[in-house]
C-alpha cells in the first residue's frame, strides 16, 4: 500500500477507480464542512493527506491464477498435437489441396450459398406472410414452418430424393377430372437437387422466424411514420423496417449459416461429394481416418473464420445511427473488437495496474 | 350527438369535415359520435384528460385508425372509403396512401427514421411517393431544415440530436410533402421542459404562415395564443369548443372547468 499513513487501518477501505471525492465526503457534519486543509481531531485524518494520497485498483489475483493454469493447458495442448505423430499432420499437408477435397469444397461453398440465398428469401416471404393481415396466408405459413421444422432434415432429404417411389408420376389437372400434363418423376431429383430444395426448405422455416423476430423488434411508430409520409406498403418494408429488423436478424442468421455450412455435410447420404464426404471416400480407401477428418476440419475452421469476419462487417453496417455519439454502435475497426476479446491483453494498461 | 362546432355558415367548405366518427377499442368506446369542421388556414387545438380519445380523432383523420361509423372528409373526399351505391366501400391500400401523402403529421415520440441521415429522413417520401427528383428533394430539405432552425444538420443521424432538434426534424419531414393539413399528437409531451419552445415557436411559425393543423397538447399557453379553435374532448365526446378566449377562460362545462383548474 501507498496511501498516506495517516489512514487508520479500519479507515483503509480499498480505493475505488470513483472520480476523485469531494472533500466533504471525509467529513461526517456536511453542512459545516470546514475548509479541505482543516485537521479533525476525531478521526485523526488530515484531509490534505486524503487528497494527495495515490490510489491502488483492486487486484484481480484470480485472473492471474486462471490465465497461468489456462496458458499451461494451451502449452500441453500445443506440445500434444505437435508431438503425437498419431496426428500425421504430413499426410493432412498432403490431402490438403488434393483434387478431390478441392472438388467437395467447391460444391460445399456453392451448396450453402445456394441454399442460404433460396431459403432467405422464401423466409422473407413468410414472415411477411405470417404477419399479415390475411389470415389465409397467415395460417399457411404458420403451418409451413411447423411442417418443415418438424422434419428432420435427413428425412426431407431422402423424401426429396425418393419421391419417384412415392410418386411416379406428377400431373397437373383438375382433382378427380382431366389432367393437362403430366411428367415422370424418376430422373426428376438429382441428389444434387433433393439437397438444393430440401434444405433450402430447411432455411427458409428457420430463417423466417429469425426475419419475423427482427421485424417485431422495429417500432410500431416506426411504420406509422411512414404510413402517415404516403409511403407504400413494399417501400415501407423494404426501406423502413428491414433495415432496422437487420441488427436483430444478422447474428442469429450469422449461426444459421455457418450450422448450414456444416449441415450441407448429411448430402453424402445421398451420394452426393461435398467437402466431408470426399475425405471420408478417401479415407475408406486408405485408412488414415484422424488424419483426412483433420483435413475436413481445417477447411471448416477457415470458412467459419472468413464468416466471422464477414459477420462482423455487415453487423457494422446495419449499427447506422445506432450509437450514441457519432454514426455507430460498438467497436470501430475490426482489430478493435479483436482487441477487446483478448483476455487480459486487449484492456487497457491500468485495468492491469493491480499487478504490480 | 355531441355538440361539435358544425358551422355551414362560410362561404368555402371546410377542409376537414368529421361527422358522426364512432370507434372502439374492445368493449372500450373511445369515440362516441364526434362531429368537427377545420377550415382551411385554421389552427384547432385538441385538449382533454388522458383517454378522452383526442389521439385517436387526430389518427383517425388520416385513417392510422379506422372508424366504426361516421367519416371523416378531408379536401372534399373521404377518407377511406368511398361512397357508391348507398354504401362506403373500403377503398384499397393504395388510395389511402395516396390520401395520406397530403397529410403531415408529427407524432409524440417524433418516429424519425433513426437508420437514416436527417437530409435522407426530409428526401425519402418527396422522390418515393411524388417522384421529385433526388436533387430538387435535397435543395428542398435545405430550404426547410433552415425554416425549422437546424441549418447544416443535414448529415446528422437522428439520435445525435437532443428531443427539440428531433422534432423540429419531424416537423420539416412533414412539410417536405407539401401537405394540405398538418396533425400533431403531443409534440412537446417527449421533450424536456426547457425544450417545449424551440418546438411550439416552429408550430406557431406555421400557424402564422397559413397552415391548417390540428393539434393534440397539453399547453394551455399555446393554445391560448395560437389556436382559432379550442375543442375540449371528454369520454369519447366534444363537450366543449369556440375560440380560445372563450373556451379556456368561461368554460360551461364542468369538467372542463375541472381540467382547466387542474392544468392552470
Amino acid at each position: 500500500m501507498t496511501s498516506s499513513d495517516a489512514i487508520t487501518p479500519t479507515d483503509a477501505r480499498t480505493p475505488s477507480t470513483d472520480a476523485p471525492r469531494a472533500p466533504r465526503e471525509a467529513e461526517p457534519p456536511p453542512s459545516a464542512a470546514p475548509p479541505p486543509t482543516g485537521h479533525h481531531p476525531g478521526n485523526g485524518r488530515d484531509d490534505r493527506r486524503l487528497l494527495a494520497a495515490g490510489r491502488v485498483p483492486r487486484r484481480h489475483l484470480g485472473q492471474w491464477i486462471s490465465a497461468a493454469v489456462l496458458l499451461l493447458l494451451l502449452a500441453m495442448a500445443t506440445n500434444t498435437v505437435l508431438t503425437n505423430r498419431r496426428f500425421q499432420w504430413g499426410v493432412v499437408g498432403h490431402y490438403i489441396l488434393d483434387t478431390s477435397i478441392v472438388h467437395g469444397l467447391e460444391l460445399t461453398l456453392w451448396l450453402t450459398a445456394a441454399v442460404m440465398a433460396t431459403g432467405y428469401l422464401l423466409g422473407i416471404g413468410v414472415a411477411v406472410m405470417r404477419l399479415s393481415a390475411n389470415p389465409v396466408l397467415v395460417a399457411l405459413s404458420f403451418a409451413f414452418v411447423w411442417l418443415i421444422r418438424s422434419v428432420p432434415p435427413l428425412v426431407q432429404l431422402l423424401f426429396w430424393y425418393e419421391i419417384a417411389s412415392l410418386y411416379p408420376r406428377l400431373s397437373i389437372g383438375i382433382p378427380f377430372g382431366p389432367e393437362f400434363a403430366s411428367v415422370r418423376t424418376a430422373h426428376l431429383f438429382s441428389g444434387i437437387l433433393a439437397a438444393y430444395v430440401g434444405l433450402s426448405l430447411d432455411v427458409a422455416a428457420f430463417s423466417s422466424e429469425i426475419v419475423r423476430g427482427g421485424i417485431l423488434a422495429v417500432d410500431q411508430g416506426q411504420t406509422e411514420a411512414a404510413q402517415a409520409l404516403g409511403l407504400g406498403r413494399a417501400r415501407i418494408f423494404r426501406k423502413i423496417v428491414l433495415p432496422q429488423a437487420m441488427p436483430a436478424i444478422v447474428p442469429a442468421s450469422g449461426n444459421l449459416l455457418i450450422g448450414m455450412l456444416k449441415a450441407t455435410s448429411i448430402v453424402s447420404v445421398i451420394a452426393v461429394q461435398d467437402l466431408l464426404y470426399s475425405a471420408q471416400l478417401i479415407y475408406n480407401q486408405n485408412y488414415l481416418v484422424i488424419p483426412l477428418l483433420l483435413v475436413a476440419t481445417l477447411w471448416y475452421v477457415v470458412l467459419t473464420t472468413l464468416l466471422s469476419v464477414g459477420q462482423f462487417f455487415v453487423e457494422r453496417h446495419y449499427a447506422r445511427g445506432r450509437g450514441r455519439a457519432g454514426g455507430r454502435l460498438g467497436p470501430r475497426s475490426f482489430r478493435e473488437l479483436f482487441r477487446g476479446n483478448l483476455p487480459l491483453f486487449g484492456r487497457g494498461a491500468d485495468e492491469l495496474a493491480g499487478l504490480s | 350527438m355531441s355538440v361539435g362546432p358544425v358551422g355551414e355558415t362560410g362561404t368555402a367548405p371546410p377542409l376537414v369535415r368529421v361527422r358522426g366518427l364512432r370507434k372502439s377499442f374492445g368493449a372500450h368506446l373511445v369515440l362516441d359520435g364526434i362531429d368537427l369542421d377545420v377550415r382551411q388556414g385554421e389552427v384547432t387545438v385538441l385538449l382533454g384528460p388522458s383517454g378522452s380519445g383526442k389521439s385517436t380523432l387526430l389518427r383517425s383523420i388520416n385513417h392510422l385508425e379506422r372508424p366504426d361509423d361516421g367519416f371523416v372528409e378531408v379536401n372534399g373526399e373521404i377518407i377511406g372509403y368511398r361512397y357508391r351505391g348507398g354504401r362506403l366501400h373500403e377503398v384499397r391500400p393504395h388510395t389511402i396512401t395516396r390520401q395520406r401523402a397530403r397529410i403531415g403529421m408529427v407524432f409524440q415520440q417524433f418516429n424519425l427514421f433513426p437508420h437514416m441521415t436527417v437530409l435522407e429522413n426530409l428526401v425519402e417520401a418527396p422522390v418515393a411517393v411524388r417522384g421529385t427528383s433526388r436533387k430538387a428533394a435535397a435543395a428542398r430539405a435545405t430550404d426547410l431544415l433552415e425554416r425549422v432552425g437546424l441549418a447544416g444538420r443535414e448529415g446528422a443521424y437522428p439520435r445525435t440530436l437532443s428531443g427539440g432538434q428531433q422534432q423540429r426534424v419531424a416537423i420539416a419531414r412533414a412539410l417536405a410533402m407539401d401537405p394540405d393539413l398538418l396533425l400533431f399528437d403531443e409534440p412537446t409531451s417527449a421533450l424536456d421542459p426547457e425544450l417545449v419552445g424551440e418546438v411550439l415557436a416552429v408550430i406557431k411559425d406555421l400557424a402564422e404562415s397559413g397552415m391548417t393543423m390540428i393539434v393534440v397538447t397539453h399547453e394551455i399557453g399555446f393554445a391560448r395564443e395560437v389556436a382559432d379553435t379550442v375543442v375540449f374532448l371528454d369520454g369519447g365526446r366534444i363537450v366543449e369548443s369556440g375560440p380560445p378566449a372563450d373556451v379556456l377562460s368561461r368554460p360551461g362545462n364542468e369538467r372542463a372547468r375541472a381540467f382547466l383548474a387542474a392544468v392552470l
